[in-house]
């Protein structure tokens, strides 16, 4: 009787012992979809560093502000023309002409200077284009309607937005996109090559000054391609930029700043590790992450995860 | 000669001028101290309005007890410092009857003290509880907005009518935020409703599904969101990403149109307490607050071409709750301030106000009512 009765006892916590797991397996698997938005704009963002750094070395601060405009614009075009492919492009382009044009104002007059320089004017620059946004949309948040519908899909226990899917397919394809244009075409291998030996591609006839150009066009508009796809989930406001540029930047290093690959690695590990740290740990020690994992990696690995010689 | 004793009565007559002229009553100075520019604006800006637009009314019927009133205005920018220098200013230089403002909790607390000891009525627009309590120690203070324990009260209230005890909350970071935090967990037994889960987010941040993840686990039955700007908005989208059925109530942080707006489909079926100002066309006519509000909203449609905001109605019941007590009293400063403890029954834009020595506020949580968005629209919930 003794044995029977404990072993009708035994397996009755079980289910519950099971249910918690289930529960606590699809937590895990919301704040990995969660997390994996979120990191797939910060991983755009770390490529837009990346890019600009390999072609001149030094950070573009004002990195942040391109994803700022990058939604603000797309909104605001679209309240003109209601038809979000055109407000997509339109905005995009809007924002890669912007990123030549403080290339060619701000950082060109100067560009013999030293980094530190010219990091000290991207610093500025950014200032002034929150300034300016601030001046032309006002202090208020404004909406993106979804690409596709707000109704939620379930995938397993986890339920998700379209826009999630969006978000990481349309960075995806970016991200694929920008690797063979730097692996295939004669343009991205001249970029590659002023990365590696500015001296020795210029004495090949690249010429420097245009690449440099170029890299502020990707990376403004890979910026801007990331504010338009985060702005029907984060809201569109002047401000939102700085966060996701030292986000973004906080990803670049995680990865090894340069590195593309390491780019997009940092920036899903980020975002992971912000929405495991909010959901397990505590909410408000979310932005915490991103900056405790920078200085970690700083002192510990300061090439970061994929980069190369420190 | 002639010219020179022409000139000399012409003189003679200019200096006597004001005393056989019929002599112009001295105006009744009121002063105002706003958040007109800065983060607060949307505060400010509507509370100076209303207050131009009431004194240029009382002077066009001819003031208050046959002297015009002249409004002093300053901005403070929401800083501390500034709108301590502008309460010094409206005291020493305009010597002001009376203050209304600030517009923010904090920088009404750094002004109470100044208006306390030069024994002058301040009349704040600010939410925050601490400002006129105790009433005993804030002999010239007085409030007229809501508080967010009125709020609070209000949305259990609602929430035992319909036998939802086990409650999320999620607020913000901000004062704002950990004093309406405070409330509604101290509230809570009252109404025999359980607190479940309790979270917290940053005032910029822009995913909240982790949080509402958490909530999701538990037996709350709604989720009681409180927060201001563009966040509350964020945790309505990703309550819905989550496919979350349960209720979501937001404070009345969020009872404005731009909340509307900026929660689009994700807002449709939330619950908040608002004033009545957002929706007075369809309140019944038995209400007291209908014509009040009509009124209000009518006057400042014309004159600024701009729907009325509750914020501005904060202005607008200061300044006829003090005109009230000036009618009665006069400008000495003990009898007014004896007259503005007696209000009673004057029906506001914020709600009908009952002041008494221990109460300098003078609102009941009816001040508040619950609405429902209801295809883009503020409806009323009951």
């Amino acid at each position: 009787m003794w044995g029977r009765g404990r072993g009708l006892a035994a397996p009755a916590p079980s289910p519950a012992g099971v249910h918690d797991t289930v529960e606590t397996l699809a937590a895990l698997f919301q704040y990995l979809i969660s997390g994996l938005t979120n990191g797939a704009i910060y991983a755009l963002i770390a490529l837009g560093f990346g890019i600009i750094f390999n072609a001149t070395h030094i950070i573009n601060f004002a990195q942040g502000e391109f994803v700022m405009l990058g939604a603000l614009m797309a909104i605001s075009l679209y309240q003109a023309v209601p038809w979000l492919p055109a407000a997509f492009v339109g905005a995009t382009l809007a924002v890669t002409l912007l990123g030549l044009v403080f290339e060619r104002l701000a950082l060109r007059p100067v560009r013999d200077r030293s980094p530190l320089t010219l990091i000290i004017i991207t610093v500025g620059g950014a200032v002034l284009l929150k300034g300016l946004a601030m001046l032309w949309w006002g202090k208020e948040a404004y909406n993106l309607p979804p690409f596709s519908g707000a109704q939620p899909l379930h995938l397993g226990p986890a339920t998700l937005l379209p826009q999630n899917l969006w978000v990481l397919g349309v960075a995806a394809l970016l991200l694929a996109g920008l690797e063979a244009f730097f692996r295939l075409t004669l343009t991205g291998k001249a970029m590659r090559a002023c990365a590696y030996n500015p001296v020795a591609a210029r004495l090949v006839g690249i010429p420097a000054a245009r690449m440099v150009q170029l890299s502020f066009a990707l990376s403004a508009a890979l910026g801007a391609a990331g504010g338009i796809l985060i702005a029907p989930l984060t809201l569109g406001v002047y401000d939102m930029g700085t966060m996701l540029g030292l986000k973004g930047f906080s990803a670049a290093i995680l990865g090894g700043l340069g590195s593309s690959l390491g780019g997009v690695l940092g920036g899903l590990l980020l975002g992971v590790a912000e929405s495991l740290a909010s959901g397990l740990i505590s909410s408000g020690y979310r932005d915490a992450v991103a900056f405790f994992i920078l200085l970690v990696v700083l002192f510990v690995r300061p090439q970061g995860l994929l980069g190369g010689k420190p | 000669m002639n010219g020179r004793l022409a000139s000399l009565v012409l003189a003679a007559l200019v200096l006597a001028g004001p005393a056989w002229a019929q002599n112009p009553p001295e105006p009744y100075v009121i002063g105002g101290i706003f958040s007109i520019t800065g983060p607060a604006s949307y505060l400010g800006e509507p509370e100076r309005n209303t207050l131009q637009m009431l004194v240029s009314e009382y002077n066009a019927k001819g003031g208050i007890k046959g002297r015009p009133l002249k409004v002093v205005i300053y901005d403070d920018e929401g800083d501390v410092t500034k709108a301590r220098l502008h309460a010094e200013k409206l005291i020493q230089k305009d010597k002001a009857l009376a203050i209304i403002g600030p517009s923010l909790t904090h920088t009404s607390m750094a002004v109470l003290p100044i208006t306390q000891k030069a024994r002058v009525p301040l009349i704040s627009c600010a939410a925050g509880i601490e400002i006129t309590h105790p009433a005993a120690e804030r002999q010239w203070v007085f409030k007229t907005a809501q508080t967010d324990a009125m709020a609070v009260n209000r949305i259990y209230q609602y929430l035992k009518k319909h036998n939802l005890s086990q409650v999320a909350i999620l607020t913000v970071s901000t004062g704002f935020g950990v004093s309406g935090r405070k409330q509604l967990t101290e509230q809570a037994p009252q109404f025999g409703i359980k607190v479940v889960a309790d979270e917290v987010f940053g005032e910029k941040d822009t995913d909240m599904t982790p949080q509402l993840t958490k909530i999701r686990n538990t037996p709350a039955q709604a989720v009681i969101c409180w927060g201001t700007g563009p966040a509350p908005a964020i945790v309505a989208k990703n309550l819905k990403q989550l496919g979350m059925k349960i209720p979501l109530i937001q404070s009345h942080g969020a009872a404005s149109k731009k909340f509307i707006e900026l929660a689009g489909d994700a807002g449709e079926g939330i619950l908040l307490p608002a004033g009545k100002l957002v929706i007075y066309p369809s309140l019944p006519d038995a209400d007291p607050q209908k014509a009040v509000l009509a009124r209000y909203d009518e006057a400042y449609r014309r004159a600024f071409n701009a729907p009325a905001s509750s914020f501005g109605g904060y202005a607008y019941d200061a300044m006829k709750i003090l005109a009230q007590a000036l009618e009665q009293a006069g400008p000495d400063p003990d009898k007014l301030r004896a007259a503005i403890e007696n209000t009673k029954n004057y029906v506001g834009v914020s709600g009908v106000f009952n002041m008494s020595p221990e109460d300098h506020n003078g609102l009941s949580p009816e001040a508040f009512v619950m609405v429902k968005i209801d295809k883009g629209e503020f409806k009323l919930a009951e």
